[in-house]
């Protein structure tokens, strides 16, 4: 294909664009709708996500070990968990530290009066899951090694957070499947309209021995740039909604602050630009290049 | 009604052909033909009217010529290429070989004189320095050199179907396929596009006109064919037409 006639479909779709005004209108319309739907949704979950994510980071499996344990006996234990795929974090917590941790949150005051460590046999591993649907696996290996006489664990927390997990990934693709499908009915439904009106325009290209790219090429070309346009309104919007929540939450709601950790507007957007332009863009080239499809048959 | 004239000889060479059409067929419904088993040949140079009443299948013709339509039976030459066995990405090329006249016009609304014309050029990727050449020198054939900026509703119908015979040309065509080109227009702008498809004509283009203009028609003295319900039922030499009745 020669150049100039490459950058002429070019041309011809970017003036399509401001020719059928009303058509351009209803389309970015339509896409920004369904795009600042899908933003506000994904912006959510996301965050639900991250909270859930932070609740399963401070739980942790304690592992008790017999007293007297050596310290390369403890250093390689905790070695051995650190490898472990479902494991974020080892802590070991000595006797002695247990007592004192203890004696502080009882007011015990001054525990040197003590001779000896009621607590003597307490020393532990604190341990901290990537994964916390993982803890009954990492459980009964805990139960498995020479030296730990008992693992304590917080089943039904965990529980929880996995269900919760999993509701939010379920309720997510969802929503997102929804979304997507009801923006691509809409959207086709709207190209299909502004083109049906321009049929005539498509046959006569036709009939003069345009090829199908040719004709399609300005159409598709008018449809991505409304995509675009389309997907770069809602994620202004958004953005400044994101923002405005946070501040509203962190002024009104202080004391939720610690529980409501929200994401950076920064990482949220990393992810929700590239998909919602390219939702947008591809929308509007999947949407103009089947309809056009239709026409093409002269 | 008047008898059938001069026969066109079958057994030319095909090379002098510029259309062919051998026992084709086209029934849109089963069993209700708009054309049955049409043989006909037409030379590279003629001009050729085509008449007949509405539903006589001159439409259908027309559209098997471009093959925008397949017959149910039989086989279409236009220019030497079998329509018929034209692949769906080859028919683009083989329109580039046809120029079409609609009753309609069918111009693009939204670009001036010049575009319209112009956009044929684009189509079979002509460089600009030669579009900027080929298309004021058509339009100055078809007497619309000043008129290139005009968009097709500031033009008469006789303009505007002189922008489309420009379009049509442009690409010199070895066939100029018209469909009723003076049906919306008044005399003197239909004689004025007759004279044109002449002018085209004695330049060597084929040309074949559907229309049902009785005074044009008998006035060009060109050869005739006329149809009726799906078949041809007179082709003369310098015929005239033949009325129903």
């Amino acid at each position: 294909m020669r150049i100039n006639t490459l950058f002429y479909c070019i041309w011809q779709g970017i003036r399509n664009i401001f020719k059928n005004k009303w058509f351009t209108l209803a389309s970015v319309a339509t896409i920004s709708a369904c795009l600042f739907l899908f933003g506000l949704f994904y912006s959510i979950l996301t965050n639900f996500q991250h909270m859930v994510k932070n609740a399963e980071q401070g739980l942790c499996v304690s592992a008790l070990l017999d007293a007297g344990m050596s310290d390369e006996r403890v250093a390689e234990i905790r070695g051995t968990l650190m490898r472990r795929t479902e494991v974020s974090e080892v802590e070991y917590v000595s006797a002695a530290d247990t007592w004192a941790q203890f004696a502080e949150e009882n007011n015990f005051g001054d525990i040197s009066i003590f001779t000896e460590n009621p607590l003597e046999d307490c020393a532990h591993f604190d341990i901290y899951l990537s994964d916390v649907s993982m803890q009954p696996a990492l459980v009964s290996y805990l139960e498995s090694v020479e030296g730990v006489r008992k693992v304590n664990q917080s089943f039904l927390t965990a529980q929880a957070l996995t269900g919760v997990n999993a509701i939010i990934g379920y309720v997510s693709i969802g929503i997102i499947i929804i979304l997507f499908l009801v923006s691509i009915f809409l959207i086709s439904n709207t190209v299909s309209i502004g083109i049906s009106v321009r049929k005539e325009e498509i046959q006569i290209m036709k009939y003069i021995g345009a090829t199908d790219f040719f004709t399609r090429a300005p159409f598709v070309i008018e449809g991505m740039v409304i995509g675009l346009i389309g997907s770069f309104l809602p994620l202004i919007g958004v953005y400044f909604i994101y923002n405005e929540a946070m501040m509203y939450v962190a002024k009104r709601f202080p004391s939720l602050s610690q529980l409501l950790a929200f994401l950076p507007v920064e990482t949220v957007f990393t992810n929700l630009i590239p998909v919602c332009i390219g939702l947008g863009v591809g929308i509007g080239f999947i949407g103009s290049f089947t309809t056009v499809r239709k026409h093409l048959s002269v | 009604m008047k008898t059938t004239g001069t026969r066109r000889r079958a057994g030319s060479a095909i090379s002098d052909k510029a259309i062919i059409l051998e026992h084709v067929s086209k029934a849109y419904t089963a069993g209700v033909p708009a054309l049955n088993d049409v043989t006909l040949h037409i030379n590279k140079g003629e001009f050729v009217f085509i008449v007949g009443d509405s539903g006589s299948g001159k439409s259908t013709l027309i559209k098997l010529l471009l093959r925008e339509l397949l017959p149910t039976s039989g086989r279409v030459i236009v220019n030497g290429t079998d329509v018929v066995r034209l692949r769906r990405r080859q028919i683009p090329k083989f329109r580039r070989s046809l120029g079409v006249v609609f009753q309609d016009f069918r111009l693009l609304k939204d670009r001036n004189v010049y575009e319209n014309v112009a956009f044929a050029q684009r189509i079979i990727q002509m460089p600009n320095r030669e579009i900027r050449r080929n298309v004021p020198s058509i339009l100055s054939t078809v007497g619309l050199a000043g008129k290139y900026k005009a968009r097709p509703k500031q033009l008469s119908g006789g303009e505007q179907q002189r922008v489309a015979l420009a379009r049509a040309l442009v690409n010199k065509p070895q066939i100029l396929l018209a469909d009723e080109p003076t049906g919306n227009l008044d005399p003197k702008n239909s004689w004025d596009i007759m004279n044109l498809l002449e002018k085209i004509n004695n330049n060597g283009t084929t040309v074949l006109v559907v229309t049902h203009n009785r005074e044009i028609v008998n006035a060009m003295q060109k050869r005739v064919i006329t149809m009726k319900k799906g078949i041809i039922v007179s082709d003369e030499e310098k015929g005239g037409y033949i009325d129903e009745d």
